[in-house]
């Protein structure tokens, strides 16, 4: 066997180094500050050190950390160096950052290649690889816009939205509290619960089941975000118009669903059900809910990235001087644009969170469904 | 023809006819039938002969529209409240969300039996049919042959003296089957059940029954019944004796006389 592997983000990015080198210095020469000779020199050894090891046949997790160390230490002495010099990069200064991400590149890959003996290290592998893949994103993101100086209205980099998320945690709060804990939270859960009750009542009452399910369908392939100015009109500027946005968008969904979930149960089960001479609400409780679940938890999933949307959007069209969309709308105006992605990121977080902890709750509840059974 | 008194199963011109798109499917014509109590009749013939369609109507899941059929002198829709048959289907049909015991528990809520009954019956069922350390297993982690054997728990839970079963190990392998039928006729001697049993494999007709009743398509008909004259005790060794191949010669003769072989 061969001492040596293949790697061709090793190979690329000594290539970029060779070229880097060849191309100094990393900024231009009207740079306020420019990396010592020491610096630039450290940051090319590191990638080609990195470089180099991706080539060697090793154990997978030091191979793993040494790609690691060269990869975020050199991104993080190349961003570093840059404070003071925004727009001031040089071609030399972007191929040794796109030299650290092959090399970031080759350390998920090694990383996707090692098979956990535990439970542990297996979930904190799972955890690992694309927190690298998301700060990687980050990292170029923040090379690229400060390096190249890109204008900041058009996208600031990720550390001035961080600072301004610093910097504004009780304003941040507040429009959470406006805009998630009353609109977003009531909203859904109770448009999510009239969803159920009426597929409930249109699978007991045919009059509902003929008329408004095919209407139901129609309107949940609607932009119901549209109904938000009228909303406001009628429920006043407050959270209860956003409500009502939130409660009108999650409801057809969950309508349409929960009606589909409650058709799902097998001819087989049902006439089992009915050789037990067993009664309507036992046949739905024991049998058709429990069948309905996957699908029940499927409207859930859509309403809460629906739920979110038609909060922020409704705040567009009249608000008190608080919430999530209020601030977006009004800092765009005022060009403050780090505070409209401080709210986006806030919202990109609280949005995940939500959608996780009903993935997980589903994960619990339907168990059994084929999908699910592997874990 | 039958001298017991009590039939469990009682058919007189029995018919049935689906309506459909291609004009009237005649699925049942004039079946006669009785069944005694402690029977196993077993209902053999090719598909759409109609044999799961008689049992079907027995258990009130279809309606005769002609003829007259009563289960222990009541209607099909009076035992079928009554809670008079378990039925076992062609699948397990178990709920991959509840456990092996909390499935056979299923019927035994319904009918509002209290939890320590509930307890009770399950453990008993469930040393039935030889499950006994599998209760706390969701039906999806065994095999087919065991899911089953727990579907014919869940329908001896509740103690209804009438099994109605429609081709129960018709998608299980030979081995699992001989296992199966063996296992059956135990658990039939043990509880003195009268069974129906839907088949459309010759042996296992004449190993199980105590009478085979044959039938043939189009119309759906009753085109003979054959009384068994083997024991009740029965070893699988039983299926090599000239005894057990004469009457399946009968029965591949009835089925013959019924054009069952015809295309």
């Amino acid at each position: 066997m061969s001492m040596l592997l293949r790697s061709w983000q090793g190979t690329g990015a000594l290539i970029l180094c060779l070229v880097a080198l060849a191309r100094l210095p990393l900024l231009s020469p009207e740079a306020s500050a420019p990396f010592g000779s020491g610096t630039t020199a450290m940051i090319l050894l590191l990638v080609v050190v990195g470089a180099l090891a991706s080539f060697l046949r090793m154990q997978e997790a030091a191979l793993a950390g040494i790609l690691f160390v060269a990869a975020h230490f050199t991104a993080w002495l190349l961003i570093a160096g840059l404070s003071g010099n925004e727009g001031q990069a040089n071609l030399s200064f972007f191929l040794l950052v796109a030299a650290c991400w092959l090399l970031g590149w080759r350390c998920i890959s090694v990383l996707a290649e090692i098979r956990p003996k535990t439970g542990g290290a297996s979930t904190a592998l799972r955890l690992l690889i694309p927190a690298i893949f998301g700060a990687w994103v980050l990292i170029l993101w923040e090379a690229i816009t400060r390096g190249a100086g890109v204008p900041f209205i058009l996208l600031p980099p990720p550390s001035a939205i961080w600072e301004r998320i610093i910097g504004s945690v009780s304003i941040l709060a507040a429009d959470v509290r406006q805009t998630i804990f009353k609109a977003v939270l009531f909203g859904y859960a109770v448009g999510c619960a009239a969803g159920f009750i009426v597929a409930i009542l249109a699978d007991r009452v045919a009059f509902l089941r003929r008329g408004l399910l095919p209407i139901g369908n129609l309107m949940s392939a609607l932009p119901i975000i549209g109904v938000a100015p009228i909303m406001v009109m009628w429920f006043g500027f407050d959270w209860q118009s956003k409500a009502a946005v939130v409660i009108v968008m999650t409801f057809f969904p969950m309508l349409v669903n929960t009606v589909a979930g409650l058709g799902a149960s097998g001819a087989m089960e049902r006439d089992l059900m009915r050789s037990y001479a067993s009664d309507y609400w036992q046949t739905l409780i024991k049998l058709r809910l429990p069948a309905a679940m996957p699908f029940i938890f499927n409207a859930l999933k859509i309403n809460s990235t629906l739920a979110l949307i038609g909060a922020i959007v409704a705040e567009f069209f009249g608000t008190p001087i608080v919430g999530m969309g209020f601030r977006i709308s009004t800092e765009i105006g005022r060009m403050n644009v780090d505070m409209v992605w401080a709210e986006i990121a806030v919202a990109a977080v609280i949005g995940s969170v939500f959608y996780g902890v009903i993935a997980l709750a589903e994960r619990a509840t339907t168990f059994w469904h084929p999908s699910n059974r592997g874990g | 023809m039958n001298t017991s008194p009590t039939p469990v199963v009682s058919a007189r011109k029995l018919g049935l006819t689906f309506q459909t798109n291609d004009g009237p499917v005649h699925a049942l014509s004039d079946v006669d039938l009785e069944v005694s109590k402690g029977d196993f009749v077993s209902f053999i013939g090719p598909s759409g002969c109609g044999k799961t369609t008689f049992l079907r109507v027995i258990a009130d899941l279809e309606k005769n529209t002609s003829g007259e059929i009563s289960i222990n002198g009541m209607t099909p829709e009076e035992a079928r409240k009554s809670r008079s048959y378990g039925y076992v289907f062609q699948a397990p049909a178990l709920y991959p969300w509840r456990t092996i015991e909390k499935n056979i528990a299923l019927p035994l809520e319904i009918m509002g039996h209290s939890k320590a009954e509930r307890k009770e019956r399950i453990e008993r069922t469930l040393d039935l049919v030889n499950l006994a350390g599998f209760s706390k297993k969701y039906p999806w982690q065994l095999s087919g042959g065991m899911q089953q054997r727990a579907s014919i728990a869940r329908a001896l839970a509740f103690d209804a003296d009438l099994l109605l079963m429609d081709e129960p190990f018709g998608a299980l392998d030979e081995i699992v089957r001989d296992h199966l039928n063996a296992q059956l006729l135990k658990l039939w001697a043990a509880t003195s059940k009268t069974i129906c049993f839907v088949t459309h494999s010759i042996p296992e007709a004449v190993y199980l029954s105590t009478k085979i009743v044959v039938m043939s398509p189009r119309p759906g008909r009753v085109t003979d019944i054959i009384e068994s004259t083997l024991p009740r005790e029965r070893p699988l060794e039983i299926r090599e004796t000239p005894e057990f191949l004469d009457i399946a010669q009968r029965v591949r003769e009835g089925l013959r006389a019924g054009h069952s072989y015809e295309e």
